[in-house]
């Protein structure tokens, strides 16, 4: 009986493999496989093999076109150099500056978010002069700024206007004093529209019986913007400054096009970038990868930390709504 | 009525705000305007009229359009717009359809790695994409995709994670009863979700083209790297060719500059609520 169960079953199987095929269960399987292989792979190939390599490479002494077997294994002596070579980890510092930079930027985006809010003439059109810089590309914006700081040409022409003498002005790429500043500055033109569309987002989202409401008791625009506007909009703006702190550390784009990181004016990643593809030392350009990768890692586990002490309370009410929400999502499952 | 009941009454400090407010608003538009501006004044003038003029002197002629033809036949952008167009295309399409069937599989299927694929795809998001190339760039050369335009699409359409979860919202809203409904009816898993998911994900699918659009249109950093041959640049690229020996003529480049960016202004003018509403989603998980 058991040996003719088991010769049935046997026989069964292959039928059955195709009825699994045909059946519910069989065709969830086979989408999922269908729909997560390519962006898998790309993710993959793409993101976590070279992570993986970085990792690698970064205990070598290596270039690009080295053979596996002449990569010289050198433990941490790149890691060590990261550290003790003037040029790479000293260059963090200026991170100091994008991030005062970052902070100013959302400030002023903050500001003229509030403005636009309330009842503006020709809002739609102030919107769009602040927002387009944001979406012209890296390298023209490179080739905008070199021509705008140039000595004599437009900065310092409107600044003439203003009643400064040419002579008195710096040259505002090549001066130590001022260049980092000068780089910042394009950084802040070219997102504060963008942060100021995102924040105009979020004040559109609050509930707006809550304006009218208080219009009605009398409350004027600045007493709108610090009852209602701010604490409706604080998480956003707290994500905003805790991500620029990230953001600096990564500062790459304004010196790489505007001075390739002359005159005092290289990041981190801008004399990465060159330690890779220029001197194509690609250890010690992965170790500095890896080194910041770990401190940004740290700074988001941080963040993390932080926005869920400033938002213990704000967490209670959104995981309320939530839970309404996976209920209503169950009931309609 | 009530209006102009209330601008009657507008006290002292409401005036002195309603000033404030618009010199503040016309102040950072000009702050936010010059630089392009400068840069279109510049781009109509003449060598002579270049060098002997202040820059942000008018030119003599808004119709002279020698610079544009010029930095247009030296930097091929002829060929850097069709390349840019076949990067677009190809990316784009890829993107949307690698992104919706990814977010449709995440979305509705419970199945064992569905957080992790999640957070595998989150926290992608957090290297940043100059420290990584230090090795994509070893693995483009062992794929051999380097210098040529397919393996620079194949390398843009992955990791993707703000579209992502633009689709997997913007799914959460769409009622699980219409795919059980499509099942009675005999629908095939990809039949739900090509005949419903995909034409009501439109507006989502509009929002992420235009984001990854204006991305990809703009990328130059991994370009650089990648499309180094002249007849493989894209747009972004092709301004490269204003370094060096050209680069003093900035007359020359600023109309390259602006030709560059003319796709950019346009489809921002067509399409402005999509980006702002792109801008406003993206940003709420990224």
């Amino acid at each position: 009986m058991v040996a003719k169960e088991g010769k049935a079953a046997k026989q069964k199987k292959p039928f059955n493999l195709a009825k699994w095929a045909k059946s519910r269960e069989g065709q969830k399987t086979i989408i999922i496989i269908a729909f997560i292989t390519i962006p898998l792979l790309l993710l993959l190939v793409f993101t976590y093999l070279p992570f993986a390599e970085m990792v690698k490479f970064s205990f070598y002494k290596m270039k690009y076109a080295t053979p596996v077997e002449k990569r010289v294994f050198v433990g941490w002596k790149n890691y060590i150099d990261v550290f003790k070579r003037d040029d790479c980890f000293s260059a963090l510092k200026l991170s100091l500056y994008y991030m005062v930079g970052a902070l100013l930027q959302l400030a002023i985006a903050l500001y003229l978010a509030t403005i636009l809010s309330f009842k503006t003439k020709c809002s739609g059109l102030f919107k769009g002069l602040m927002f387009f810089p944001y979406l012209i590309s890296g390298i023209a914006i490179g080739f905008i700024f070199k021509f705008f700081y140039t000595r004599g040409y437009v900065f310092d022409t409107v600044l003439q206007w203003c009643g400064f003498n040419l002579n008195d002005l710096p040259y505002w790429l090549k001066d130590q004093s001022v260049n980092n500043i000068s780089l910042v500055a394009t950084s802040v033109w070219r997102y504060f529209g963008q942060n100021m569309v995102l924040f105009i987002g979020a004040i559109m989202s609050v509930d707006k019986e809550m304006y009218e409401a208080a219009e009605l008791d009398g409350a004027n625009q600045f007493q709108q913007f610090i009852h209602i506007i701010l604490p409706s909009i604080r998480t956003i703006v707290t994500l905003n400054i805790i991500l620029s702190i990230t953001g600096s550390l990564s500062a790459f784009e304004p010196p790489y096009v505007i001075t390739s990181g002359a005159n005092g004016t290289g990041t981190y990643f801008v004399i990465m970038n060159e330690i890779a593809h220029v001197s194509q030392k690609v250890g010690l350009a992965s170790a500095m990868a890896v080194v910041l990768l770990l401190i940004i890692f740290a700074a988001t586990i941080a963040q993390k930390l932080i926005m869920k002490y400033l938002f213990r309370n704000a967490d209670e009410e959104d995981e309320i709504k939530t839970k309404k929400k996976v209920k209503v999502a169950k009931g309609a499952n | 009525m009530e209006k102009t009941h209330k601008i009657k009454h507008r006290s002292v400090g409401g005036w002195i705000w309603v000033v404030v407010k618009y010199f503040s608003l016309i102040f950072f538009s000009f702050v936010a305007v010059l630089p392009v501006v400068s840069c279109v004044i510049t781009a109509f003038k003449t060598d002579e009229e270049y060098a002997s003029t202040n820059v942000m002197q008018l030119p003599e002629s808004f119709l002279n359009f020698d610079n544009f033809v010029t930095a247009f036949k030296t930097a091929h952008m002829g060929r850097a717009f069709i390349n840019s167009g076949i990067v677009l295309v190809f990316v784009l399409l890829g993107a949307i359809i690698v992104g919706t069937q990814l977010a449709y599989v995440l979305n509705r299927f419970k199945f064992p790695g569905n957080g992790l694929i999640r957070n595998l795809f989150l926290f992608a998001s957090l290297l940043p994409a100059v420290a990584m190339q230090v090795t994509v760039y070893k693995i483009m050369g062992t794929l051999g995709f380097i210098n040529h335009l397919y393996g620079y699409i194949i390398m843009s359409m992955g990791t993707d994670v703000i579209s992502i979860y633009i689709f997997i919202q913007f799914m959460e809203n769409i009622p699980v009863s219409l795919d059980e409904s499509a099942i009675i009816d005999g629908a095939s898993y990809f039949q739900i979700y090509w005949k419903i998911m995909l034409p009501l994900l439109q507006p989502a699918i509009v929002t992420s083209m235009i984001l990854k659009g204006v991305n990809t249109y703009n990328e130059y950093y991994a370009a650089s790297l990648y499309l180094q041959d002249q007849n493989i640049r894209t747009i972004a690229m092709s301004l490269y060719t204003f370094t060096g020996p050209l680069g003093s003529r900035y007359n020359l480049i600023c109309a390259g500059v602006i030709i560059s960016l003319l796709p950019a202004l346009i489809i921002f003018i067509i399409c402005q609520k999509q980006i702002y509403s792109g801008i406003t989603a993206g940003a709420v998980k990224g």
